[in-house]
């Protein structure tokens, strides 16, 4: 116990100060932030260009239709010659002309769009229901049906959800689940994979530098593993406190060099969602707050130390099992394969239907249980559930570490041999 | 006799390969015990089997007449074949966690880096990263770490292979030291001559199996086949000769001399002594060179060795 200590210490330790740590601890946040700033940059300098479209109308039905937007500026040119207009329009180098021709019979021929290059689908789609929208009403109005009147007839629906306990809630509410889902499954997947890469680098490190022996004639291996696995996690969970904070500090201190009150963003946003009732807002933010955030919390936790250790001692096993990081190829992809498994059930099944058959049976598969789990937790979870995946998940962890941890006592002093599968099932007889 | 270590009966397999087949070994209290072998012998995995790094299949191990028990390796020091340090931890740090890891207390371990670390005159070392350091600098970080605990015994693994000269040499008298202040050393080699400079007892390990075992002068008796080298003068050399082969078995034998001698390789019957050829001898001729020929632990080995193949 005692040795275990040591080793845990000796290893976070070791982690914590190296330098690639201790600068991708400190700069990813940075990249994470200035990628936003660029981000928002770039939009903010997109939105600001004003694309100006020539108009070139023969059947003059449709100028009053073509309204001028924040983005969009529309120029009639249906007083001058089709030549002249065209030629304008790339003289001035204007987005581009809408022609819409007029067939003998008084029917709108077939609408072209002139410019430069192709326009983008918003403006196309734009352009098309401005027009179809007109005709249509002429259409109706030829048929002698009341505009008003049908306008005045059509009724909006708004369907209002609630749980069977009579909580109201958005029609966010599920985008809002989806999101915290996601984001704590698809974190877990790349701490697992960073930090279990971390746990391969260092056995294989021991490895090379031939300290091996001397440790393990002072402590069991199981322990040296079992110390890394710990040590390691710990370093994970630095990592992530350090960048939680960071990340916090930064955002304050960036939205407020730059004066840009978040508060306010969020309103704009708002009025742009359209006409989000007040109500709806709250909802939202009740939506938030009900979610079950606290067990969120506490099974990212659970569900991080159980799928990184189950993980963590496979890639311990494969360090021990090669001579350097070259060789570790070939054992790599029945490693990632369930994770990335996870990772599409997750953002497929589980977003289609958090409680069907498939989104079920893979939160309760070990390997990918982690990761679907997490996802499926803010839909809500049966405790009976949780308590069979959990179950499963740490029956498998003892079974994979004593596994593991035989390939590992052997491995670490096996230099030289070619490492395969038959190889490694044979270490386990040893 | 008093054994601080007992290997009885010991087998170990790896799959369908036979690494020890039925070893026995008793390294008595306070001696130098070398494990010789050729490479492939066993040493290794022997080594390792006392140092509970691997479990054998059958036999026990005892340590102090007691069965060997997880806590006994505080009481050994061990030396690997294959030994390296932490390339980035510093010299200082990483000394210091491994006594601790050997049971050491923090300030315990230490106390006693500073003691050795003075004695080898690497005190200036404490902050340096090992991958600043030379290969034989990391060589006496290594021993001082094996001794520091001040273990029973210690086990050393081709100790000479991996060092340079000036440390061979160094351990070489710092084994003798720790003998003397009561430590047992246990060690493998596959180099005989430093059995003859060191070892007290000696075993001898070919093809897993034990070929022999025993005091090192024991064994020495037992092979040597009562012969002498002989270098003299006589004025009929080629009567004497011919009389010599009538009575012993003669050879040829090289020696380095300054008189321009009969130089012969003699071999008695088991029941003459040296007195008998030198009393046939010393009114024949003038005897300026008379050595028994002591068989070196290198011919014992190829000695043994062929006999058993």
């Amino acid at each position: 116990m005692r040795n275990l200590k040591l080793i845990i210490r000796r290893e976070y330790l070791a982690r914590v100060r190296n330098k690639t740590f201790i600068i991708m601890t400190f700069l990813s946040p940075l990249i994470l932030v200035g990628m936003f700033m660029l981000v928002g940059y770039l939009s903010m300098l997109n939105s600001s260009e004003q694309q100006i479209i020539g108009l070139y109308d023969e059947t003059g039905i449709f100028s009053s239709d073509f309204k001028d937007g924040r983005q969009v500026q529309y120029l009639d040119f249906s007083n001058l010659s089709f030549e002249k207009a065209l030629v304008k329009v790339r003289e001035q180098e204007y987005y581009g002309l809408i022609y819409i021709p007029e067939k003998e019979n008084g029917d709108v021929g077939q609408i072209q769009f002139f410019g430069l290059e192709p326009p983008g689908l918003g403006t196309v789609q734009t352009v098309e229901k401005t027009i179809s929208d007109r005709l249509t009403k002429r259409e109706l109005m030829l048929r002698g049906i009341d505009i008003s009147a049908m306008e005045a007839a059509e009724v909006k629906v708004d369907v209002e959800i609630q749980n069977f306990s009579g909580q109201r809630t958005s029609k966010m509410s599920n985008y809002i689940k989806m999101i915290f889902g996601g984001i704590a499954g698809y974190l877990l997947m790349m701490f697992i994979i960073i930090y279990g890469n971390m746990v391969m680098r260092s056995v294989i490190e021991e490895k090379t530098n031939r300290i091996i022996e001397i440790i393990v004639s002072s402590v069991k291996p199981i322990h040296l593993m079992l110390g890394k696995v710990l040590g390691t996690s710990l370093a994970g969970l630095t990592q992530f406190s350090i960048w939680v904070i960071l990340g916090a500090v930064l955002l304050w201190i960036t939205s407020f060099t730059l004066g840009i009150d978040i508060l306010s963003t969020q309103k704009e946003q708002m009025e742009m969602m359209g006409q989000m009732a007040q109500s709806d807002l709250s909802l939202f933010l009740a939506d938030v707050y009900n979610l079950p955030l606290l067990s969120l919390f506490v099974f990212f936790v659970i569900y991080f130390l159980g799928g990184y250790f189950l993980y963590s001692s496979i890639y311990a096993a494969i360090g021990a099992a090669v001579d350097s990081e070259t060789d570790t190829q070939q054992f790599m992809f029945p490693v990632i394969f369930p994770l990335m498994l996870g990772i599409y059930v997750g953002f497929f099944a589980v977003i289609e239907n958090p409680h069907g058959t498939i989104s079920t049976i893979f939160s309760m598969i070990p390997l990918t249980s982690p990761i679907v789990m997490l996802m499926r937790i803010p839909f809500g979870v049966p405790w009976y559930e949780l308590l069979i995946s959990l179950s499963l998940l740490l029956i498998t962890n003892l079974g994979v570490i004593w596994l593991a941890s035989k390939i590992y006592r052997v491995g670490i002093l096996m230099y030289g041999k070619k490492a395969t599968y038959k190889e490694l099932f044979k270490w386990l007889k040893y | 006799m008093d054994n601080l270590l007992v290997a009885e009966n010991i087998y170990k397999t790896f799959g369908n390969y036979t690494a020890l087949n039925n070893v026995s070994i008793n390294v008595p209290r306070a001696s130098v015990f070398g494990l010789l072998g050729p490479n492939g012998a066993g040493k290794t995995t022997l080594l390792r089997i006392i140092n509970q790094i691997t479990m054998p299949d059958r036999g026990t191990i005892y340590l102090d007449n007691k069965p060997l028990h997880p806590d006994d390796i505080q009481h050994i020091g061990y030396l690997p074949e294959e030994r390296g340090l932490y390339k980035s931890m510093k010299v200082g740090e990483q000394a210091l966690y491994l006594a601790q890891l050997k049971g050491l207390s923090k300030a315990e371990a230490k106390q006693r880096l500073e003691y050795w670390f003075e004695k080898l005159e690497i005190s200036g070392w404490w902050n340096k990263k090992i991958q600043e350091l030379s290969k034989g600098m990391a060589q006496k970080v290594q021993f001082v770490i094996t001794v520091l605990h001040k273990p029973k015994l210690l086990i050393f693994d081709e100790p000479f292979s991996g060092f340079d000269p000036v440390n061979a040499r160094l351990i070489k008298r710092e084994i003798l030291q720790l003998k003397e202040e009561g430590a047992t050393i246990l060690f493998s080699t596959h180099r005989m001559e430093s059995v003859e400079e060191l070892c007290d007892y000696m075993a001898l390990i070919h093809k897993s199996k034990k070929l022999l075992d025993g005091r090192v002068s024991d064994i020495k008796k037992e092979y040597k086949s009562n012969t002498f080298e002989v270098g003299m003068e006589a004025k009929n050399e080629p009567a004497l000769l011919a009389e010599l082969q009538q009575k012993f078995i003669v050879g040829n034998a090289t020696f380095k001399s300054i008189h321009t001698d009969l130089k012969l390789r003699i071999q008695l019957q088991e029941n003459e002594s040296a007195n008998h050829l030198l009393e046939f001898l010393i009114n024949r001729a003038q005897i300026n060179h008379f050595v028994e020929v002591i068989p070196s632990v290198n011919d014992i080995f190829i000695q043994t060795v062929t006999r058993d193949a």
